[in-house]
């Protein structure tokens, strides 16, 4: 029912879009699968706005871009990726949001040999999939730095709270997998739902663990609200929040309760403080300038630039493919998958891509910075 | 310690919950529609809220007046087979001059800053007349089906209204600032202001429902209605005018929830839902039908949740949704269970 709503607004966004889309039929097709609505709508409108900032031609190729909603739901996103691969023989399928449609779709790309960039962390079982590519930074990438962190600030005790969902999980999986390296040892492990009014109960039982910090594995301005519960039962520890805390929203909610928190983040949240010998600078201040020309100032956010990055790889690989063969046929799809896989280093606005045949991630450290909060505004830390 | 610190916090969401089964007993027992949408006019209380804080015009005004247009075609509709002045007149005042009105309202008083009480009461005036749209174009034409068609109808208007709170308020939460800022220590115990708005507020909705109940004509024609529908038009009860009567007073209920959570929660656009089927569970617990029971059943749905938070916060929902099954058993057993008329 609620899918059927905003079925009435799709054709709205394909039409918009379209405009790139006249002329001669031997473009460059792409089919974007992003969850606009539903419960992933917080990241995807973002990307989906990002979309709006792709150029209109690559390597002299128009590009022909569909924009359709998936709503999160793993169905709709293969119903759409099979829309894509069998009516609009698109050349690269790009999405979704959520990790669950990114499976769906990764499960249609590999099917059908079509390259596929994901827009949200995928499980390694998908990432090791021969057309899939993953833009966002793994979890493990994230979670080395902030546990490297957490060391030098001579955490040992750690207290985690996190959603009641994949995405808790996946963090405390990573201090089950790699925390002892780091020597820190969990305590207390809690867990809540983003839609909770309150976590007075998970708090009040991390406050009395007596943990040296809190580890808070959330999304969002959901995120914000251990944040809130912890300053107001008095604990005065560190907090670390994941790159997906990371948004204006999040300070805007948590206010003062947000200082003392180390955040992680992609560099494209806070491009102006790079170094400017920072490879990811000129992407960065270039995607956030014209983002933020377009939807307001402080409206960038730590998903959007996924979509830029996808761009960022496919403006060097296409010219690559298109020596090789015409778009729109199964060998262009895989001239541009190799490209995209052998093309490298990408340098983007979230880190630098260097895709190879065993690793579809392809980021390192240099995808990461550490951030603290400060007047309303983040801050690069070291 | 801790246990005083869990007690208050399940007392002060039990009594948000409270709010929300008293709303759902009042409407099921007048109207017989299971109003799962009660969860959005709590979301829509404190998004507005939270918006006007801010100092901007929430959507929620443009809305209203979507809602209120839609409404008078209804009404033009019903009246293409001729009708008199007065009627027109009415539903012209009710359904365009009215939110017209509250707009113009909003407009000239979000930019100022007034007092946070001053907000909250214009919070309620937006949201209220939205559950006399919402009955007019959505339940009153269906008011004679069974349970059932209202219950689908439900599921609709609830679908619609948080797609409507998506495109409207974005995907991000949103925080309101607290009515009162002060905090109060009565022993080990720190009470914050707001946490005696809300059982202030709670206690004066319960005592008022039942004034309204007891002492005047118009209480006294819902009950009528909740006893015996057809009987109650027989000695000249209006069961439109109930209904609408109803679904004011619902959503009034759910403007006041949403000002009195706005502030202690991040609210979304979706949130609505989930505390709306916690104020269901106890609505449930009551039978659909005694207000005492619901509220209590409340208080004690947020105590569950407080407790289970801290004890086995991963099973927090198994455990609070779980308390539904053996009362659903108990009733089903006991044979009080009678098939709608």
């Amino acid at each position: 029912m609620k899918n059927r709503f905003f079925a009435g607004m799709a054709p709205v966004a394909v039409l918009s879009l379209s405009l790139f889309a006249s002329s001669a039929l031997a473009d460059v097709t792409i089919g974007v699968t992003i969850s606009s609505t539903g419960p992933g709508a917080a990241l995807g409108i973002p990307l989906k706005n990002s979309v709006e900032l792709w150029p209109t031609e690559v390597g002299g190729e128009k590009l022909k871009v569909i924009v359709l909603d998936d709503a999160g739901d793993p169905s709709v996103a293969t119903t759409n990726a099979r829309r894509f691969v069998n009516d609009d023989k698109v050349d690269v399928i790009v999405g979704s949001a959520l990790t669950p449609a990114s499976i769906a779709v990764a499960g249609v790309a590999g099917e059908t040999s079509t390259p596929h960039l994901s827009c949200s962390p995928v499980p390694p079982t998908i990432s090791k999939g021969k057309w899939t590519f993953v833009m966002p930074q793994d979890a493990g990438l994230i979670a080395r730095n902030l546990f490297a962190k957490m060391k030098a600030d001579g955490v040992k005790t750690v207290g985690y709270i996190g959603f009641s969902d994949s995405y808790g999980d996946l963090w405390m999986g990573q201090f089950k997998a790699i925390g002892e390296q780091y020597g820190l040892k969990v305590i207390a492990e809690e867990r809540y739902a983003r839609p909770d009014t309150s976590v007075s109960g998970q708090v009040l039982k991390l406050v009395a663990a007596r943990p040296d910090a809190v580890f808070v594995g959330a999304s969002g301005t959901g995120a914000a609200l251990p944040q809130i519960g912890l300053r107001e039962r008095g604990f005065a520890g560190k907090i670390y929040q994941t790159h997906g805390a990371v948004t204006f929203d999040f300070l805007r909610i948590a206010g003062k309760a947000a200082d003392n928190t180390i955040f992680a983040s992609g560099p494209a949240m806070a491009p102006e403080a790079l170094p400017d010998t920072a490879e990811t600078k000129a992407e960065g201040m270039a995607y956030v300038t014209a983002y933020e020309k377009k939807f307001g100032p402080g409206t960038r956010t730590q998903f959007g630039p996924h979509i830029n990055d996808a761009m960022a790889i496919l403006k060097k690989a296409i010219p690559v493919a298109l020596k090789k063969a015409k778009p729109g046929t199964p060998e262009f799809r895989a001239a541009l998958r190799d490209a995209i896989e052998t093309g490298g280093p990408f340098p983007a606005s979230q880190g630098v891509f260097n895709f190879k045949a065993d690793d579809h991630l392809g980021l390192d450290d240099r995808a990461v910075v550490l951030l603290t909060a400060k007047n309303g505004k983040f801050e690069i830390t070291k | 310690m801790i246990a005083t610190f869990l007690i208050q916090d399940g007392v002060t969401n039990g009594a948000i919950y409270a709010l929300l089964g008293l709303a759902l007993v009042l409407l099921f027992s007048v109207t017989r529609v299971i109003f799962i949408p009660q969860g959005e006019f709590v979301a829509y209380g404190a998004l507005t809220l939270a918006l006007l804080d801010g100092g901007k015009v929430p959507a929620t005004t443009s809305l209203l007046v979507c809602f209120g247009a839609v409404a008078f075609l209804f009404d033009l509709w019903s009246m293409r087979r001729g009708t008199d002045v007065g009627t027109f007149v009415r539903s012209l005042a009710l359904n365009l001059v009215l939110p017209g009105v509250i707009y113009g309202i909003t407009i000239v008083l979000a930019p100022l800053d007034l007092p946070s009480v001053a907000k909250a009461l214009l919070t309620i005036l937006i949201i209220t007349p939205m559950g006399v749209y919402v009955y007019r174009i959505a339940y009153r034409p269906l008011a004679d089906a069974s349970v059932l068609v209202l219950l689908i109808a439900s599921v609709g208007v609830h679908l619609a209204m948080m797609g409507l709170g998506l495109v409207f308020f974005g995907a991000e939460g949103l925080r309101a600032e607290p009515l009162a800022d002060d905090n109060y220590t009565i022993g080990a115990l720190m009470v914050s202001a707001q946490s005696l708005c809300i059982y202030g507020a709670t206690i004066a909705i319960i005592v008022g429902l039942y004034m309204f109940f007891e002492r005047t004509l118009l209480g006294k024609a819902l009950r009528a209605t909740a006893v015996n529908r057809l009987g109650a038009r027989l000695v000249g009860v209006r069961t439109h005018l109930t209904g609408v009567t109803a679904f004011t007073l619902a959503a009034a209920i759910g403007a006041v929830s949403g000002v009195l959570i706005g502030p202690i929660t991040t609210i979304y656009y979706d949130t609505g839902f989930l505390i709306g089927l916690k104020g269901f569970v106890a609505a449930i617990i009551g039978g659909l039908a005694s207000f005492p029971i619901t509220a209590i059943a409340a208080i004690g749905v947020g105590l569950v949740e407080s407790f289970s938070s801290f004890f086995a916060s991963s099973y927090k929902e198994v455990i609070v949704f779980g308390l539904i099954i053996p009362v659903l058993i108990w009733l089903s057993l006991s044979g009080g269970f009678h098939e709608e008329e």
